[in-house]
């Protein structure tokens, strides 16, 4: 693994090492002494063209735990501003001598092609590119589910996948990287993803996903989910109108207070309530869903720094090609791809 | 003999399980008398095999003297994060460190090592007990000392010197670790294997 460009190039035994890697990452945050020597004298560049709060924090955290030097870098007053080329921040970047480029970018592909166009000889670390992908996003979501599920087997997480967890992904499918490298990486990890949204927020070709999709968020939570990830109404990339009103959308696509309720009604005690945030409280999410108990999103902050350790780790230090596959993929069942029930969901919506 | 061992030339068992056996008992025991006691005693395993010696030599321990239970002095100490030689070597994943509930401050901290080579290991593993606690004493414990050192570090207890050549890879294969490997002959033992 030089490079983490997306999560649907990754393969299961990357994914389950870099679970595993952030795994012994988490413990050294609950030590006296929260740092590791790994990565002294590497310079790791946050390159951010779009505004972060969690995800810049996050990956500077982690940095500096693994002893690494940081640069923080944002579009905002810099020469990015005067109109500077992403190849010529590159190359000034490579100038410097950055080890790594953590990169978020509002156009989709701008860390592939930082990888790719050879501007740079630095690993390029995926944090977010326009609508495609946000892996270190997915793969803390996936380490927070299989924490939760090696908790209700009472087993070792270590090597575990994600096989039989039904994953629920309600919303903004159509703006949200986050939901693309969450049903890539679970279906490598084997878990059932359903998409939930209203339809003109899904995008074109969602039929070739290897997951489910309904546009009823009630009969999905119906049939049983383990976890819900709501997804954020990304009002500042919507530049149509994509549902009547906000108040429709909070009823009839929203995690809100009654339906929260109908997860204790339906006995589903141990499913748990994700949203990568920021959170628009009231409208996809209620205030009781994003503070009760079942909610993970405080959780997958934590479990965001130990995941970022894990991946700046493994990309910056010694050799990093691609272990030869071993496991045998999780899903041993037939292939159901193009998912029927994503097919009778449709149907019924006719 | 595996198919590699065969193909780098000779092979030779230096331990059987039985010697490893009593290695540990006598280490066991100088472990107790350097210590005078088994007072404020913690084993700290280096992973992979230093982990199982270690939970062995505590129940050796442990049948010497009653009053200690086996468990509670036992853990694991990670290295990989500390090591000089990360950038030059295939990604290490990092395993698990655990230490024993007591912790390790105020305390005589004997890391317990297969094989003492360079000693670059073990100085990886100094740094880490920096960071975890800071015991009274460090002392070390190695199954198999084959020299060739490159840096000022010397075992207190040796289970048995090996004199090898720097080109010679000395393999250590326990029931714990190894049971499953292809090279497993059936018990424990210490292999002298050529080099290429």
């Amino acid at each position: 693994m030089r490079h983490l460009l997306s999560t649907q190039d990754l393969s299961l035994e990357n994914a389950i090492r870099i679970l595993d890697t952030a795994e012994e990452m988490a413990a050294v945050g609950e030590r006296e002494v929260k740092k590791l020597p790994a990565l002294r004298g590497r310079t790791v560049v946050n390159l951010f063209f779009e505004d972060s709060t969690r995800t810049r924090i996050s990956f500077e955290a982690a940095a500096k735990r693994l002893s690494a030097d940081v640069i923080n870098f944002s579009a905002k007053g810099s020469s990015v501003s005067k109109g500077e080329s992403l190849k010529d921040t590159a190359q000034t970047l490579e100038a410097m001598s950055a080890d790594a480029v953590v990169i978020r970018h509002w156009a989709s592909g701008a860390p592939a092609q930082l990888a790719t166009s050879g501007w740079i000889d630095a690993a390029v670390i995926n944090a977010g590119d326009g609508t495609h992908e946000h892996p270190t996003q997915a793969l803390l979501d996936a380490f927070t589910m299989r924490r939760h599920l090696s908790r209700l087997n009472g087993t070792d997480s270590t090597g575990s996948n994600l096989v039989g967890l039904r994953v629920a992904i309600a919303g903004d499918v159509l703006h949200s990287r986050v939901a693309r490298s969450n049903v890539w990486l679970l279906q490598t990890l084997g878990a059932e993803v359903t998409l939930v949204a209203p339809p003109t927020l899904l995008p074109v070709g969602v039929e070739h996903w290897p997951c489910a999709v309904s546009y009823d968020l009630d009969s999905v939570l119906e049939a049983g989910v383990d976890a819900i990830m709501v997804l954020r109404v990304q009002a500042e990339r919507m530049n149509d109108s994509f549902f009547p009103s906000t108040r429709e959308y909070s009823r009839r696509w929203g995690l809100d207070d009654a339906r929260l309720a109908r997860l204790d009604t339906l006995g589903m005690k141990d499913t748990i309530i994700m949203h990568p945030g920021p959170m628009n409280r009231g409208l996809e999410i209620s205030s009781a869903a994003a503070d009760s108990s079942r909610s993970t999103v405080l959780a997958q902050v934590r479990n965001g720094v130990s995941v970022r350790m894990a991946v700046l780790y493994l990309a910056l230090s010694g050799d990093l090609r691609d272990p030869p596959p071993r496991l045998p993929p999780p899903r041993t069942a037939v292939d159901n791809r193009p998912n029927t029930r994503a097919d009778e969901t449709r149907e019924n919506a006719r | 003999m595996s198919p590699e061992a065969a193909a780098a030339g000779a092979s030779r068992v230096v331990m059987s399980a039985a010697d490893i056996d009593r290695a540990l008992t006598r280490i066991a025991h100088e472990i107790l008398e350097a210590n005078k006691g088994s007072k404020d005693l913690i084993l700290l395993g280096i992973p992979r095999r230093g982990f199982p010696l270690a939970q062995r030599l505590a129940a050796k321990l442990a049948a010497a003297d009653p009053s200690i239970k086996a468990d509670a002095i036992v853990g694991q100490l990670d290295v990989t994060m500390f090591r000089d030689d990360l950038a030059r070597q295939p990604t290490r994943a990092p395993e698990r460190t655990r230490l024993p509930a007591a912790g390790i401050d105020d305390k005589v901290v004997v890391l317990v090592d297969d094989v003492l080579f360079s000693g670059r290991t073990i100085r990886a593993a100094l740094d880490a007990l920096v960071d975890l606690g800071r015991p009274r004493a460090v002392r070390l414990a190695v199954l198999a000392d084959r020299g060739h050192r490159e840096l000022p570090i010397r075992a207190d207890h040796v289970g048995k010197n090996l004199p090898t050549a720097s080109a010679e890879k000395v393999r250590v294969r326990l029931n714990e670790t190894d049971a499953a490997s292809s090279s497993w002959s059936g018990a424990d033992e210490v292999v002298i294997e050529a080099g290429l």
